[in-house]
């Protein structure tokens, strides 16, 4: 019954966004303030819609409902309850469900704390917000319906992938969706602005809340994916340039730019149209990314559907959303006028030139994504493109925006002055050098990518703490005066230095790894001790047990430093009955500057056990790099001016307003 | 197909050979013949996997071709050889870094045009944006003006 009712709401929340998409354009476009206000109580309504499936799917997973299909499939009764929940979404069925929740509660947010924006641009933007939806629930109802029925239901459900089984990984969907299907605000507002022909600082103040939520799920939500990778799958890797991955580091490499374009719109009215051209594609590449996953064309972990109906219809979605989005783009952009003037030193130019690297850091992502697809459509030849390709072309363009990044904040909107600027990026690069000499010095690194590697990070670093103290009147004014002015900044520029030191760090975890990781693959008698770099890890005994819903093997590996003990690492090898899959758990003990980790393999017969010791250098600052950025963007989010909104909504609005 | 038959005649060379266990057999003793075995592990593709390179995976077929690059290593093989040896018989797939060839020209040229589309993207915006207006001198008789005005003298 219940089940039922959640079927009966996913058709509510399809009518809903239905009228959503229709009525309001109406009432703007005929000034009929009552049909535009339509747009909040459609959203409200399709919300309604929307979390009441979502509750009936969970409810049929929780009780273990295996009359429903995806139930049946995905779930089974031994599981622990959390890994029933979150099998909610594991699924093909369940995490279309979660995106249209997802986007429906975007629409809902913007109903609520949209207040500010004037109701024709509300009405606007949630009325292609429900397009979206009218689009992804059609494609739950008619392709992947979670609320499908069997006649005959089983004893027992099938169970869930136990790598799926798992803290890291069981909320990376929800967080990646809340970057993924947040950037449709984005779009919403772009599009909105092409159809009502408005663009100004006032509009760019409105989206940037929502671009920001996104992005900063967005990058944890990839953060957290990539530490699952790194825990998980048991060979001390983090990244593997897969094209599931590289479906969300592609929204986020676009969107990174919307967020910087967006403040050259606030802040100078400069990069319009630009500025919109990025929202639609950080949406684009959203979609794109939900069609590489969705449709089963690429086969992988993360790839769970393999039904080609589905693929035509999310490829037709794609079609008719970036299609009728960028057609809209070519016939009203030329309309849009660029306000602000700018001369060629100034932060405007900096932005934009850290916009056309970003893109084109994504494009070659994208080519690289997209090529083997293509190349064996056309004519059948397999090839892979893989991690040597993505360092080669990628990283390089890649290091130049961080080098940007650094001395970006130098540079003074509208006019800059040159020989200011030059002189700043000069002590950047003398401490820089200093400090990348030191480090070749103490740590003997000679290897030069890995130099110029920490070169860019640690610029990046010295760079932005030279920009806070500069912001604080340091060296000229006393510490207690600086520490004010610290206290004092606004939060957005909280939001820049976090944000920007974070992938300093980010970027440092991953270089130190590269070049100083030490990996030990080696089959050891118990009580035997391997020497991995200055660590010397011993295997002293394996203990076999069972967990909630799995066997286990748990070994106990000793780490001792010159004869003094470390810690004891536990990694686990895994054997999930109803799957009849295996799993590994890595045993890891977080250092300030790296990670032990060992993973237990198979028994050698012999009595002993393959294992994989690892000293990862680095690997904890990426984490906490990441932890920065996000927080950065959550600091930025809490700004001021974006609680109050544009001023020019303090003044009362006409309620009817004709379409501009 | 032709690859697919090339494969399954590999396996079947290797089928006699004992299974290695991923362990010190498969390593060799010296660290930088070792360092160098992984460097072109690292270049090759787990054929069932993501894309994992065959150092990265515990899959079988991983475990094989591992041994076949240590193997080849010991026979006094070159690097370039060892991942010739391995693509004839596996094809392009086998290779992370895809070969450069008329299916991958390209591949290889696209980050070239992007970068290069994006800085040509930078010179048109800057070209086309609202030119700041050059400052102009003032002249005497604006000079003039100006105190006149300041003074609070109509005009």
């Amino acid at each position: 019954m219940i089940v039922e009712l959640g079927h009966f709401a996913l058709c509510l929340a399809l009518i809903a966004a239905l009228v959503q998409a229709t009525l309001p354009l109406w009432g703007v476009s005929q000034g009929n303030a009552a049909a535009m206000r339509v747009a909040d109580t459609g959203a409200q309504v399709q919300f309604f819609g929307a979390a009441a499936a979502f509750a009936a799917l969970t409810w049929a997973f929780v009780t273990s409902d295996f009359s429903v299909m995806t139930a049946a499939l995905n779930s089974h009764s031994g599981k622990p309850m959390m890994y029933k929940i979150t099998g909610v979404w594991a699924n093909h069925e369940g995490s279309m469900l979660l995106w249209v929740l997802m986007l429906a509660l975007f629409g809902v947010l913007i109903s609520i704390f949209g207040r500010v924006i004037p109701v024709t641009m509300r009405a606007t933007v949630l009325a292609v917000q429900a397009m979206i939806g009218v689009g992804f629930y059609a494609f739950i109802l008619l392709t992947s319906n979670p609320f499908e029925r069997l006649p005959m239901p089983p004893l027992d459900g099938q169970g869930m992938n136990p790598l799926l089984q798992d803290p890291g990984v069981a909320f990376h969907p929800p967080l990646l969706y809340l970057g993924y299907v947040g950037f449709s605000t984005a779009f919403s507002f772009a599009v909105a602005a092409l159809i009502t022909g408005r663009v100004d600082p006032a509009w760019a103040r409105w989206m940037r809340p929502w671009v920001l939520l996104a992005w900063s799920g967005l990058t944890a939500g990839i953060a957290l994916g990539s530490w699952w990778a790194y825990y998980e799958l048991g060979w001390g890797g983090f990244w593997f340039w897969d094209p599931v991955e590289n479906a969300s580091f592609m929204p986020w490499l676009i969107g990174t730019a919307l967020l910087h374009s967006a403040i050259v719109v606030e802040k100078r009215n400069a990069l319009l149209k630009w500025t919109i051209l990025l929202a639609i594609l950080t949406f684009s590449l959203s979609l794109i990314g939900t069609f590489l996953v969705r449709s089963g064309i690429l086969t992988s972990v993360h790839a769970f559907a393999t039904d080609p109906e589905r693929g035509v219809f999310i490829l037709l979605l794609l079609a008719i959303a970036i299609g009728g989005a960028l057609t809209l783009f070519a016939w009203r952009a030329p309309k849009l006028e660029d306000g602000g003037v700018f001369a060629v030193w100034s932060r405007e130019t900096g932005l934009l030139v850290n916009n056309l690297l970003l893109t084109a850091a994504c494009g070659i992502v994208f080519v690289g994504t997209m090529y083997p697809l293509v190349l064996e459509v056309i004519t059948g030849d397999k090839i892979s493109v893989g991690a040597p390709y993505f360092n080669q072309s990628f990283l390089p363009v890649f290091g130049i925006v961080l080098l940007g990044a650094g001395v970006g904040p130098f540079l003074s909107w509208k006019r800059a002055r040159k020989a200011d600027v030059l002189r700043r990026a000069g002590l950047t690069t003398v401490i820089t050098l200093a400090l990348t000499a030191l480090i070749a010095l103490v740590f003997g690194l000679r290897d030069g990518v890995g130099l110029l590697g920490a070169f860019i990070a640690l610029w990046l670093a010295v760079a932005t703490l030279q920009d806070i103290a500069f912001r604080c009147g340091l060296p000229r004014v006393s510490a207690g005066t600086a520490l004010r002015r610290l206290i004092g900044l606004p939060r957005s520029a909280w939001g820049l230095y976090l944000g920007h030191f974070g992938i300093a760090v980010a970027s440092a975890g991953v270089i130190a790894v590269s070049v100083w990781k030490v990996e030990v693959i080696q089959t050891v008698q118990p009580g035997d001790p391997t020497q991995v770099g200055p660590y010397e890890f011993t295997l002293l005994d394996i203990e076999n047990t069972t967990g909630p819903n799995y066997q286990t093997s748990i070994a106990a590996v000793k780490v001792t430093r010159d004869g003094e003990m470390v810690t004891v690492l536990f990694p686990e090898r895994r054997w999930y009955p109803v799957e009849r899959k295996p799993s590994t758990e890595a045993g890891i003990e977080t250092l300030w500057h790296g990670d032990l980790y060992a993973v237990l393999g198979d028994p050698a017969g012999d009595g002993g056990f393959v294992t994989r010791y690892y000293y990862n250098t680095g690997v904890p600052w990426m984490w906490l790099g990441a932890a920065l950025i996000t927080l950065g963007g959550m600091v930025s989010l809490t700004d001021r001016r974006l609680r109050i909104g544009a001023p020019s909504a303090k003044r009362r609005q006409p309620l009817a307003q004709p379409a501009e | 197909m032709k690859h697919l038959i090339h494969a399954l005649a590999l396996l079947l060379a290797l089928a006699p050979a004992p299974t290695f266990a991923l362990g010190a057999e498969e390593m060799f003793a010296d660290p930088a013949q070792e360092a160098r075995a992984r460097e072109i592990g690292r270049q090759l593709r787990c054929l069932k996997c993501r894309n994992q390179s065959i150092f990265d995976s515990n899959a079988g077929l991983a475990k094989d071709l591992r041994v076949v690059v240590r193997e080849r290593m010991e026979a006094g093989d070159t690097d370039q050889q060892i991942l010739d040896y391995v693509h004839d018989r596996f094809g392009d797939y086998v290779l992370l870094k895809p070969p450069v060839n008329t299916n991958t020209y390209a591949l290889w040229i696209a980050p070239f045009v992007l970068v290069l589309l994006g800085a040509g993207g930078a010179v048109v915006y800057m070209r086309q944006r609202p030119q700041p207006k050059p400052a102009t001198e003032l002249t005497d008789a604006d000079r003039e003006e100006a105190r006149r005005i300041l003074r609070g003298e109509k005009t």
